[in-house]
């Protein structure tokens, strides 16, 4: 960070609490390098809920491990920055610079960075209570007895709204029901108090009716706790219903990032696009197809050459978007996206950049 | 639970009336019966019995009864801690078992802890460094331990140790306490003894159990509960010990029933080559000799062992599995 400069004075000025920049997670394995994060940049406010989207194997899940440091091996963070401004601290420290299993590291995940993921039935042990494993994250990074972070627990409980909690906390995790067991998984990870909240796929396991539940009861934590959150799915409808900012990634690059609103409104890359088609409208006649995007993800070591999103485009541009890759790049001030439709190969803007939503639908 | 634990207790005893019978059908297999064999042994050392002495004898022992109350006889005799007569000892059967059934269970519980204790902390180094140097090595070794007979082990260890530090390491005692009664002196011996035939009894269930944890591990290590034990900034090894481990570790409650007899049997050759006072020589010998009473008793003990060891492990499956306890209050 540099200093703020002596004359001006100091202005309220928003600052990231995170900020990752250029991140990059390979796995080292023996076949070759999967690049899972590929240079993913974004900045997270407090009381921001920023969505990662993108279909399934584009490194989302490897992008919020990344933060934590809880990449698996073979995998490494190999490049790029996860900056952490910590509570109440004026200077940022570079967590991809920390040793992942070291002591600061470890005061820090779970304590200011807490994770929520999917599968809440594996995601507990069923070999221990909820209690015993709630109340371990409690002394994990708090100096409380047992007695007292029991009682914590049942109030975190209380505080998701699992019924009873006096009598959960000593129940396994296969005698809750899924929505129960996601709020205890909830209860769990904000038991210390965490700025940042890293939801990978919370609701992809339950049911509409539980989910919505669920992001109802990750909207008011985060009201009353400045809760800032990362939400990651590839479920547009809850980056609609959750996000403010979203990150599209497609094959571990950023594809396209910018206010949710600019997204769904004014969406630049043509992957963008294709998401938002592929959601299902409940004005479409009935028996037509759902829009789909053609092909698949490529296999992780066969990544085509230039824009890796190139073989599935339907505009992409021959000679051009097969041989080299698009930088990321601002469009507007609030939009960034990496394609040529809407900067050339140097970088400059492109003259169709400006209506592309036009050319796309000529198409 | 309760009423499974009940229902559990029921068909452990009907399993070991079965066994009783199975038992009682080998004595009663070879052709002739023990007065015959009897006969023999007498007529061996030259000695004469008449045919009026030999119907004595058979009246004596109940021989000439139908087969089901010869079985009562037997099992009532055996309830009340007398197991017959061997023919090949002339002693009562539980005397010449006696001491051999301790130091079986001695040697047994020995070697069990012994491969627990190495196969566990090298099954989860292998996993937790899956594909590591170590891992590769402690994998040679697995493989070279099952792939080796552990009798030709014995006898390999057995030579080596004689030709260069000119010991004997057969039998569990030195010749001067072989007769003692016993005393500290004599445990002590006997703890200087046991390592050798221990480790050597070990081996082979070792090298399986290393495999077999493995195993589990690795399944485990990929389970989401990991990550998320990983994400509360939990240490490393305390993650793995708690989670993983305690989850890898399960199946082995149930195989707690087996190693028992498994141990006997599996040891008879290692026994006889290291010379060891234990139980499986003999049931090789009395099966040599027909000494049907003493084989029968030993058939029948490790029958019983064995519908105890699964009694035990089935309730130590319950403490442990809490999915267990709840499918059954359920």
């Amino acid at each position: 960070m540099p200093p703020i400069p002596m004359g001006e004075p100091a202005r309220p000025r928003r600052e990231p609490i995170l900020s990752v920049r250029n991140l990059e997670t390979h796995f080292l394995l023996d076949e070759g390098v999967v690049r899972a994060v590929d240079g993913t940049s974004f900045d997270l406010f407090s009381k921001q809920t920023l969505g990662i989207v993108g279909e399934s194997g584009c490194g989302k899940s490897v992008t919020a491990r990344s933060i934590l440091g809880i990449v698996e091996s073979p995998g490494k963070v190999v490049g790029g920055e996860v900056m952490l401004r910590r509570d109440g601290a004026r200077e940022m420290i570079d967590l991809a610079k920390l040793d992942p299993k070291g002591d600061r590291y470890r005061a820090i995940r779970g304590a200011e960075i807490a994770l929520v993921f999917q599968e809440p039935m594996s995601s507990f042990s069923a070999y221990h209570t909820v209690g015993n494993q709630i109340i371990e994250a409690i002394r994990l990074h708090q100096p409380l007895t047992k007695k007292q972070a029991r009682n914590k627990a049942i109030d975190l409980l209380h505080m998701v709204g699992v019924p009873k909690p006096d009598r959960r906390i000593d129940e396994y995790s296969f005698e809750l029901s899924g929505g129960l067991r996601q709020r205890v998984m909830v209860a769990m990870a904000l038991s210390s108090d965490p700025r940042i909240l890293i939801a990978d796929e919370p609701t992809t396991a339950l049911d509409v009716t539980t989910q919505a539940q669920v992001l109802d009861l990750l909207r008011q934590l985060q009201d009353e706790r400045d809760l800032a959150i990362i939400l990651i799915t590839h479920d547009m409808g809850v980056i609609a219903e959750m996000a403010d900012d979203v990150v599209v990634m497609y094959l571990g690059k950023e594809v396209e990032n910018g206010p949710v609103d600019d997204i769904f409104h004014n969406p630049k890359h043509p992957y963008t696009r294709s998401l938002l088609n592929s959601i299902p409208s409940i004005l479409a006649r009935p028996r037509s197809k759902l829009s789909t995007i053609e092909g698949s993800i490529p296999h992780p070591y066969a990544r085509p050459p230039g824009c890796p999103f190139h073989p599935r485009c339907t505009v992409a541009i021959p000679g051009l978007c097969d041989s080299q890759t698009p930088r990321f790049l601002p469009m507007g001030d609030r939009q960034g996206v990496s394609c040529f439709l809407h900067h050339g190969p140097s970088g400059q803007s492109m003259p169709s950049g400006k209506d592309t939503g036009a050319r796309h639908d000529a198409v | 639970m309760l009423a499974y634990i009940f229902r559990r207790l029921i068909f452990a005893a009907a399993t070991t009336v079965a066994i009783s019978v199975i038992a009682f059908v080998i004595i009663q297999l070879p052709p002739g019966d023990f007065v015959d064999a009897y006969i023999a042994s007498i007529s061996a050392t030259g000695g004469q019995v008449s045919l009026a002495e030999a119907e004595g004898l058979r009246i004596q022992f109940g021989l000439d009864r139908p087969m089901y109350l010869q079985y009562f006889a037997w099992i009532t005799g055996v309830v009340q801690g007398d197991f017959g007569f061997s023919v090949e000892w002339r002693r009562p059967v539980s005397e010449v078992i006696g001491d051999r059934l301790w130091m079986t269970v001695i040697i047994s519980v020995f070697a069990i802890l012994l491969s627990w204790g190495l196969a566990l902390p090298i099954g989860i180094y292998s996993a937790v460094r899956q594909y590591s140097i170590g891992d590769y090595v402690f994998t040679f070794v697995g493989f070279f331990g099952l792939a080796v007979p552990n009798f030709l082990l014995a006898l390999i260890i057995l030579y080596f140790s004689f030709v260069l530090f000119g010991a004997n390491v057969g039998g569990l005692f030195s010749a001067e306490y072989q007769l003692e009664p016993w005393s500290w002196g004599k445990v002590w011996d006997l703890a200087k003894h046991l390592p050798l035939p221990g480790l050597i009894l070990a081996i082979g269930g070792t090298a399986q159990l290393i495999r077999i944890m493995r195993a589990n591990l690795l399944d485990e290590l990929r389970k989401p509960y990991v990550v998320t034990a990983r994400a509360k900034g939990m240490r490393e090894s305390r993650v793995i010990l708690k989670y993983p481990v305690r989850a890898a570790l399960n199946p082995f409650a149930s195989t707690i029933g087996y190693l028992f007899p498994f141990v006997v049997s599996g040891s008879i050759i290692i026994s006889l080559v290291l010379s060891l006072p234990t139980v499986g020589p003999l049931l090789l010998r009395s099966l040599v000799a027909q000494d049907m009473q003493l084989a029968g008793t030993i058939v029948l003990m490790l029958g019983v062992l064995t519908v105890i060891g699964t009694f035990i492990s089935d309730l130590v499956l319950m403490w442990v599995d809490p999915r267990l306890r709840a499918g059954l209050d359920g």
